[in-house]
């Protein structure tokens, strides 16, 4: 054991002892010092994608905010319907930032909170026969749009009811796909099984249901990029130019016509792996489409990821890739060397979801920053196995944490800055600590892509270096 | 370097482009379908069909249950909010919070999933007890329930015996609950149920002759600034009062580069001692009902309704009664606020008289508002709270009947901001005052809109500044006044009416 990975045991010992006894036990499991190799194995490996243990603060959401904040919601000529009592929507509306061209309320749903509103009447008496209606009155109140998902809300799957059934008839009577998503709050541990539900039910009731009049060599689907501040158009730019053909994105700013379509694809390319491997698991094989995983953030990893993509295809494509990339160096170059000198040797610990704690690592680099703590809310093994060698040794890798631990380890490490979600975002502000949110991008963005680069960057050094922080007088 | 970020970078042509591109894919609608269907949708047919609607909901202006009960438990000293069900729940109570306040919210969670479903919620919340009590050493731990645990019917009351009876959390730690049932009422039905639990639940000393003091029940209100305003017009007048439950600073804390979990509250002595006081005068009525009624029944103290202090005769009123309850004068200070703020809206009455006022928002909100609205010579048309019921309509037509300005208005209870959008464009309005969320509206009807309410998400600080008491009244003036004058000089951009004088 290095001296660095044994420092980083002590330090993860020290912050464990707050815990009964219990509890510690369950949660040292989840936070190691990082082994690039991997190589020792269960050993070492952070343990991952179990319960949260209650009382501790988690800061994990739930299957619902899986399916439909996630996957379900960006699919914007879709009605989603929230269904169960009116919170889950309420706060999950248009909170995600996934952006999408048309007109709300006519062909562009995401922006909207639609719900049944579920009374005590609906616990008591069931909920089916209001969903059959409130069905009916989407199709009149939104006739243009294309289909209507049944998000399901926790008291659903509590109270028994079948809204497979409905979903079944209705899909008969208006004419457009009424699709049961069972992504009960209480289902699973995380966001995760709502990604995987949402998956399934995409599955089963949209893929591979229309065709494309005219296929090419070069068609590829876009997938898992949930155009977070328009993210999805930056990365479709690249592949475009490279001369490849998006037939569909996976979710962000999609239609469902997108999903129907999407078995025709020649390559499936994965962005976020953790909340959409499902379906690319299933296209390869049932329609043996292969998928390959990429990067989009910051020149060095976008680079790599042009050329293990257009690895996939003839010369031209290889060729028109490395005209791409000698087009967008400069730019990049004049990025890192307008910002590097400000962030250069800056600290970085991350806490974040799907891909992020591993994909940004790369960017943060190429600023000349260190990512030396990182960890997933409800990643899942094989996350943490593709996240190691990223990672310095002994660098601190953490499943699940709590906010106790994280401020903790923040104490201790003393990052320049942290990236993380909104209910940590303010607790970092009152520490002093810069702070972005890399969930939402802070309401800014793109992050992917060249065009995303100079974007990430600028938010970096923001954060860093504003004068604010001076300001703050340190009660001792 | 110059960056364009989403604010600028899809206005360039490779992505116009590319999005034209993208249509390939899509399967859409027609273009020319997709207009007349827009243009149908603001029609007088729609909005018919609209106000057919019986099931479905569409942009609801209203939360649930446990995050009123949150807001109220975050108004006490040292106290953590622990939420028995699904963690998503206050997962999404944290983040609604945060973004409202632009403060850190703490909360806990006692995971329950499938298999609680099966066994019930008992060892979550004895593990979880044990697990935030030992991490996060609250003095009060105050509980609430997501659906899941009031459908499979969690007795709270049981199961936080046994915790106590089981030690898991020391002596003297308070542990108030409420059951909050999401599909019951909205967010200021939480709060009244917290309130309640938290009184009922926090046993003081019961003195015989009341205290010198008074308790004030400011409801679910998310202005941080009426908190402050509120002890500031309690200590001109010289009152004692306590505050229930007190935010101010739990939700607006100084940074000191130091994150502390309980910045500030009501103190729990001070929440034991309410018992005593005179009077408990509450700001809010649909928020406080089950309060109340406890005040009233159980303490058998009393319990008094306050006119939402929004505008100048609700604070007159309210004033008059802590005057009343407690013995002290109103102050000069006080009383020249007053007449600094009526000095304000007489200047300012022109341009706000006879204008055309849609108002959506929790019913308490709107009463206060509409008051105000019809003292400046505003007329209310759109009145709409999606968590109002035949009370408060009631409440509403009383108040609005009284004044020749309230003639125009129809107050719509149950409805939704869709609703709404209907109303706008077949009777448009000069002014929309609602929360974030009625940007759409502001969008689509090209209504001005003034963002009062909650949540408040897309402006920064609004919350900070008091709407209740005198100094509200001309930060209400000041609001409404200048976003009339904003949209008057924006239509006069290029006319001769384009005054540098207002």
């Amino acid at each position: 054991m290095s001296t660095l990975t044994q420092q980083t045991q002590k330090m993860i010992d020290e912050v464990m002892e707050a815990y009964p006894e219990k509890t510690r036990k369950l949660r040292e499991k989840h936070v190691r010092p990082n082994d690039p190799t991997g190589e020792c194995g269960s050993a070492c490996a952070v343990k991952s994608n179990v319960k949260s243990r209650p009382g501790i603060m988690t800061i994990r959401g739930c299957a619902y905010a899986g399916s439909k904040g996630v996957v379900w919601g960006p699919v914007k000529d879709v009605v989603h319907l929230s269904h169960g009592p009116v919170g889950c929507g309420q706060y999950s509306w248009w909170s995600r930032r996934n952006y999408s061209n048309g007109i709300t309320g006519v062909d562009n749903f995401s922006a909207m909170h639609i719900t049944s509103d579920f009374q005590e009447r609906d616990i008591v008496f069931g909920g089916d026969k209001r969903l059959a209606k409130i069905c009916r009155e989407i199709k009149e109140m939104f006739p243009l749009a294309k289909g209507i998902s049944i998000q399901s809300e926790c008291p659903v799957g509590l109270i028994g009811d079948d809204i497979e059934s409905v979903a079944k008839k209705m899909t008969e009577e208006l004419g457009i796909p009424v699709i049961p998503v069972r992504c009960e709050g209480f289902r699973g541990v995380s966001q995760s099984l709502g990604h995987h539900i949402a998956n399934d039910s995409i599955r089963d009731h949209v893929l591979g249901k229309n065709t494309l009049e005219k296929v090419t060599d070069y068609d590829v689907n876009l997938i898992g990029d949930y155009n977070i501040g328009g993210d999805a158009w930056a990365s479709r730019r690249i592949l475009e130019e490279m001369g490849l053909r998006v037939i569909a994105q996976w979710s962000g700013d999609a239609t469902i016509n997108e999903f129907a379509i999407a078995p025709q694809a020649k390559l499936n390319l994965i962005h976020c792996y953790r909340s959409m491997n499902y379906i690319c698991r299933f296209m390869e094989e049932q329609y043996g489409i292969p998928w390959i995983e990429y990067n989009l953030f910051g020149p060095t990893k976008i680079y790599q990821s042009m050329r293990k993509i257009a690895a996939f295809f003839d010369d031209s494509i290889k060729e028109r890739t490395e005209a791409v990339i000698a087009k967008y160096t400069p730019a990049m170059d004049a990025v890192i060397d307008a910002y590097r000198p400000a962030l250069k040797d800056k600290t970085v610990m991350l806490y974040v979801g799907g891909l992020r704690p591993r994909h940004i690592i790369g960017a943060y680099e190429d600023l000349g920053m260190e990512v030396i703590a990182t960890g997933y809310e409800f990643g899942h093994n094989d996350d943490y196995k593709r996240t190691y060698p990223e990672m310095k040794e002994g660098a601190l890798i953490y499943d699940d944490i709590t906010p106790y631990e994280f401020e903790a380890f923040a104490k201790r490490l003393k990052p320049d800055l942290v990236g993380s979600g909104i209910k940590e975002k303010y607790a970092y502000h009152k520490m002093g600590v810069p702070f972005r949110q890399m969930h939402s991008w802070d309401y800014s963005g793109p992050y992917h892509g060249f065009d995303g680069f100079p974007v990430f960057a600028r938010d970096m050094d923001m954060a860093v270096n504003s004068p604010t922080w001076k300001l703050i007088r340190r009660k001792r | 370097m110059i960056v364009k970020d989403h604010n600028e970078l899809f206005k360039d042509t490779a992505y116009v482009e590319q999005f034209h591109g993208k249509r390939e894919f899509e399967n859409p609608c027609p273009e020319d379908v997709v207009h007349q269907t827009a243009q149908w949708t603001e029609s007088a047919d729609y909005k018919e069909k609209n106000f057919k609607r019986e099931a479905l909901v569409i942009n609801p202006a209203k939360a649930c249950q446990p995050l009123g009960a949150m807001l109220c438990a975050l108004g006490f000293e040292n106290t953590l909010n622990f939420v028995q069900g699904s963690q998503g729940c206050v997962a999404y109570f944290r983040s609604h919070l945060s973004r409202h306040f632009k403060e850190p919210v703490a909360a806990v969670s006692s995971s329950m999933t499938e298999d609680s479903a099966v066994f019930g919620g008992i060892s979550n919340i004895l593990e979880g007890l044990e697990n935030a009590y030992t991490l996060y050493k609250p003095a009060m731990i105050a509980v609430s329930t997501t659906c899941m645990a009031e459908v499979i019917g969690d007795d709270l009351n049981s199961y936080i015996k046994s915790a106590v009876e089981k030690g898991i959390v020391p002596e003297g730690v308070e542990i108030p609950f409420a059951h909050t049932p999401s599909f019951v009422g909205s967010h200021i039905t939480g709060y009244d149920n917290m309130m309640k639990g938290i009184l009922s639940g926090v046993k003081g000393q019961v003195r015989v002759s009341p205290a010198d003091s008074i308790n004030i029940i400011p409801g679910f209100d998310t202005y941080t600034g009426n908190y402050v305003e509120l002890k500031r017009l309690m200590s001109s007048m010289d009152v004692k009062a306590t505050v229930l439950a007190d935010i101010s600073d739990t939700l607006d804390s100084p940074n000191t580069g130091r994150y502390r979990l309980f910045p500030g509250g009501t103190p729990i002595s001070a929440l034991k001692d309410a018992v005593n006081a005179r009077s408990t005068i509450a700001l809010q009525k649909y928020s406080t009902v089950k309060t109340g009624e406890f005040i009233k029944t159980v303490w058998g103290r009393d319990f008094q309704l306050s006119p939402v202090p929004i505008g100048i005769q609700n604070t007159d009123e309210f004033l008059d009664m802590v005057s009343a309850v407690s013995g002290r004068p109103v102050s000069h200070a006080i009383e020249a606020e007053r007449g600094r703020a009526v000095d304000a809206m007489i200047d300012s009455h022109p341009y706000v008289h006879g204008k055309r006022f849609a108002l959506v928002g929790d019913p308490d909100l709107l009463m206060g508002l509409m008051s105000f609205v019809l003292e400046m010579g505003g007329r209310p048309v759109h009145v709409l709270c999606t968590n109002g019921d035949a009370g408060f309509a009631k409440d509403a037509e009383s108040l609005l009947r009284g004044s020749p300005f309230g003639d125009d208005a129809t107050v719509h209870i149950g409805k939704d901001m869709w609703h709404l959008r209907s109303l706008l464009f077949a009777e448009p309005v000069d002014l929309l005052i609602g929360n974030s969320y009625a940007k759409f509206l502001w969008r689509d009807t090209k209504t001005p809109l003034l963002r009062i309410g909650f949540p408040l998400f897309d402006r920064h600080h609004l919350h900070r500044y008091p709407i209740i008491g005198y100094q509200g009244a001309i930060n209400l003036t000041n609001w409404i006044v200048n976003t009339l004058l904003d949209e008057m000089d924006r239509k006069a951009m290029f006319t001769q009416s384009f005054d540098v004088i207002r």
